[in-house]
């Protein structure tokens, strides 16, 4: 047995390591390397800081959602920040939502309510395009999934905004921008954020950095809404099947007792 | 069928309707009284963990199916709408996505575990093929599953497959243009894979069912490769594996469900996240792990095959690369015959271990080259993947290998196993003595274990 169960173990090892080696997007020349940033909902335990994903919230309404649109998203949705429900209502109701037919048969406009969709920037991509110079901002309700590196990576981009080097000039075009952790390092959006551009009311620091931490994991959450729930149920099934597989180790041995 | 030498039941319930129709009988027969070899390892768990893992899959998908949009327009945002709004989505779909990996995980252990015994080995060579038909049909059914989500990996991915099949000559573009319903993959695509994705996992089920009978019919192989002869090798199926097959599964649902609550995006591609856009090709299309192995032999033929400085060619790269790729799994159909060595077991085939321990270290390599850039090196790869093996990275001429050629050298190694190294041991191999029977086998090991 004693055999066996090592040629398991090696195949485990090196099936795991096959997998994060999978994992490891292939970085081109040039590429920046992420930072290790660690968040506060990261681990087995972690879920997300009410206050943070808020004053995230804030910075996409006022700052991103000019150009980009989050069509996965409901206003209701926002009571997972820690808004009640009048409160959300009340933010629905600051957009106006294209509705109709009405019993006349016209198309008429009227104020958000919880059960809308997030109101995109744009009709659609084209008229998205055509206002920003051909590139099309992309949807934020699933950004911290679709690009590696996560959060870590909006957060990167977002403080990534430097001065063009000597070995890049030239190569900008206009309505283009340098920035350390985009791939290629050409970037179409100019720097979105900056110091002291948003009130914080509740005294947090107003840095480029809070707000870039603050806005990442609001993105972060709106990607995997329920990873708090995903979180918390799996530590249950996980006990359970411990519990389980140790309740069956016990038979085993005992029904194997004079088997072996 | 066993109704005339049936006992009766006592339970009167029962013995009505085993008397009418011997369900009862049949389940005792087959899964109460089976005689077992009494010497099953471990690795026997896989075939009964790989069964739990395909009713998993049948049984989220089926959920998955009743909230899915099989459209492209719509297909994406349907996913997302199971995801955020079905009340336990997002469960039921890392179950079932993670799931599609775990089954491939178990099953990919339950061959290595036939191949390491010589389970493939005659009486039991129907049984072998049955279950390659069985893999064949999951890596169909996986691949028409991750284009349902309809993202980048998705489409480009369908797109890519689709496309090999435009390698055979003559009738290839015709027969990838009835494969997609179209001229590029597109909503007809979608809608015809989504219905084959449901439908090829009951094909399974019937093929797993014949496979199951086979299996009862010739009887389990084990670990010493050698047939049952006495009652004193046998034990029945009933307490002893089904408690054992328990133990194992709870202890890999155990790891399946680390994944699917912590990790269960460890799989999955970031363009997976993004929606299918026919006109933007991503950076980097690899398949999921599973595929990987094959992938690689696919791009690791990269010549045309022809007659020497002159231009005649009689199969281009990319024909080769697909019948490379075939071949690689057809191979498996034809095993039973191609080792023909009267022992089964490699515990007793010294020459046989290493050999097969080695093909699946090539298989572990394929898997790392399949995931990597066409244009990658052997040297800067692993030192930016692998920090321990970072040191090949400075070793002159070995760090400038294109990783295509070690993909092509492990390719070049899975063929010559099956083709000259089989063939070869069955014949002139020198085999260790077998023991008498399983139960001096079981005996002799507690004396050295104890």
């Amino acid at each position: 047995m004693r055999p066996l169960i090592k040629s398991i173990a090696i195949i485990c090892v090196i099936t795991l390591v096959g997998f994060s080696a999978s994992r490891v997007q292939a970085s081109s020349e040039g590429d920046t390397p992420l930072p290790n940033k660690t968040w506060h909902f990261d681990g087995a335990l972690g879920s997300f800081d009410k206050a943070a994903l808020q004053r995230g919230f804030k910075i996409y309404k006022q700052v991103c959602s000019t150009c980009h649109s989050m069509k996965q998203m409901y206003y209701r949705d926002l009571t997972g920040l820690g808004y009640t429900g009048d409160e959300v209502k009340a933010i629905a109701s600051e957009f106006t939502v294209m509705d109709g037919p009405n019993d006349e048969g016209e198309m008429f406009e009227r104020a958000g309510l919880p059960s809308d969709h997030f109101v995109s920037p744009f009709a659609n991509t084209k008229a998205a395009a055509y206002a920003n110079n051909g590139a099309v901002p992309p949807d934020l309700s699933l950004i911290t999934k679709a690009r590696a590196g996560g959060p870590t990576y909006v957060y990167s981009v977002l403080t990534g905004y430097e001065e063009t080097p000597h070995d890049m000039e030239g190569k900008i075009l206009a309505g283009q921008h340098y920035n350390k952790y985009m791939k290629g390092h050409i970037i179409a959006m100019a720097a979105p954020l900056s110091d002291g551009i948003i009130a914080y009311e509740d005294g947090s620091p107003e840095t480029l950095e809070q707000y870039a931490e603050d806005v990442s994991t609001f993105l972060h959450w709106a990607s995997d809404p329920h990873m708090q729930q995903r979180k918390r149920l799996g530590i249950k099934v996980f006990l359970y099947l411990l519990a389980f597989a140790g309740v069956m180790y016990a038979t085993k041995r005992k029904v194997w007792f004079d088997k072996h | 069928m066993a109704s005339k030498d049936r006992q009766p039941f006592d339970n009167p319930v029962v013995e009505w309707f085993d008397s009418r129709l011997p369900i009862f009988t049949i389940m005792n027969k087959e899964y109460g009284t089976f005689p077992t070899p009494k010497n099953f390892n471990y690795f026997w768990n896989f075939g009964a963990i790989a069964m739990v893992m395909l009713i998993t899959m049948i049984v989220t998908g089926i959920f998955l199916a009743m909230q899915y949009t099989a459209h492209e327009d719509m297909a994406f945002d349907s996913v997302q709408r199971i995801m955020r709004d079905v009340n336990w989505g997002w469960l039921l779909r890392y179950i079932h996505m993670n799931g599609a990996s775990f089954f491939f995980i178990a099953v990919y252990i339950h061959i290595f575990r036939g191949m390491y015994y010589g389970s493939y080995k005659k009486p039991r060579e129907l049984l072998w093929i049955l279950g390659v038909a069985i893999f064949l049909l999951m890596m169909a059914t996986a691949f028409m599953g991750y284009t349902l989500p309809w993202s980048q990996m998705s489409g480009w991915g369908a797109t890519v497959i689709t496309n090999l099949f435009s390698a055979i000559p003559v009738v290839g573009k015709p027969i990838v243009e009835f494969l997609w319903g179209g001229f590029s993959v597109d909503n007809p695509t979608l809608k015809r894979f989504f219905a084959l994705h449901y439908l090829l996992p009951f094909v399974i089920v019937g093929v797993v069912f014949l496979h199951v009978w086979a299996l009862h019919v010739t009887g389990s192989n084990n670990p010493t490769g050698i047939e049952p002869q006495t009652e004193k090798d046998t034990i029945p199926f009933h307490p002893f594996y089904t408690i054992k097959d328990t133990f194992g599964l709870m202890v890999f649902l155990l790891l399946f469900v680390l994944v699917t609550f912590y990790k269960p995006e460890i799989f999955a591609h970031s363009d997976h996240f993004v929606e299918y856009n026919p006109l933007q090709t991503p950076h980097h299309i690899v398949p999921e792990w599973y595929f990987l192995p094959f992938y690689a032999i696919l791009r690791a033929i990269t010549f045309d095959i022809g007659i020497p400085f002159t231009d005649v060619v009689f199969i281009e790269a990319k024909l080769g690369g697909v019948l490379a790729m075939f071949g690689a799994v057809g191979l498996l159909f034809v095993m039973p015959w191609l080792d023909f060595s009267p022992v089964r077991s490699a515990r007793y085939r010294p020459a046989f271990k290493k050999f097969l321990l080695f093909l699946v270290f090539g298989f572990f390599v394929l898997m790392y080259v399949g995931a990597e850039t066409a244009d990658a090196l052997l040297g800067p790869s692993l030192e930016s993947k692998i920090p321990f093996l970072g040191f090949v990275n400075h070793i002159p001429v070995v760090k400038d290998i294109p990783m295509g050629y070690v993909g092509l050298a492990f390719t070049a190694y899975h063929f010559f196993f099956f083709l000259v190294v089989l063939p070869y041991l069955s014949k002139y191999e020198k085999t260790k003595p077998l023991p008498k029977s399983i139960n001096e086998a079981v005996l002799e090991k507690n004396k050295s274990g104890a």
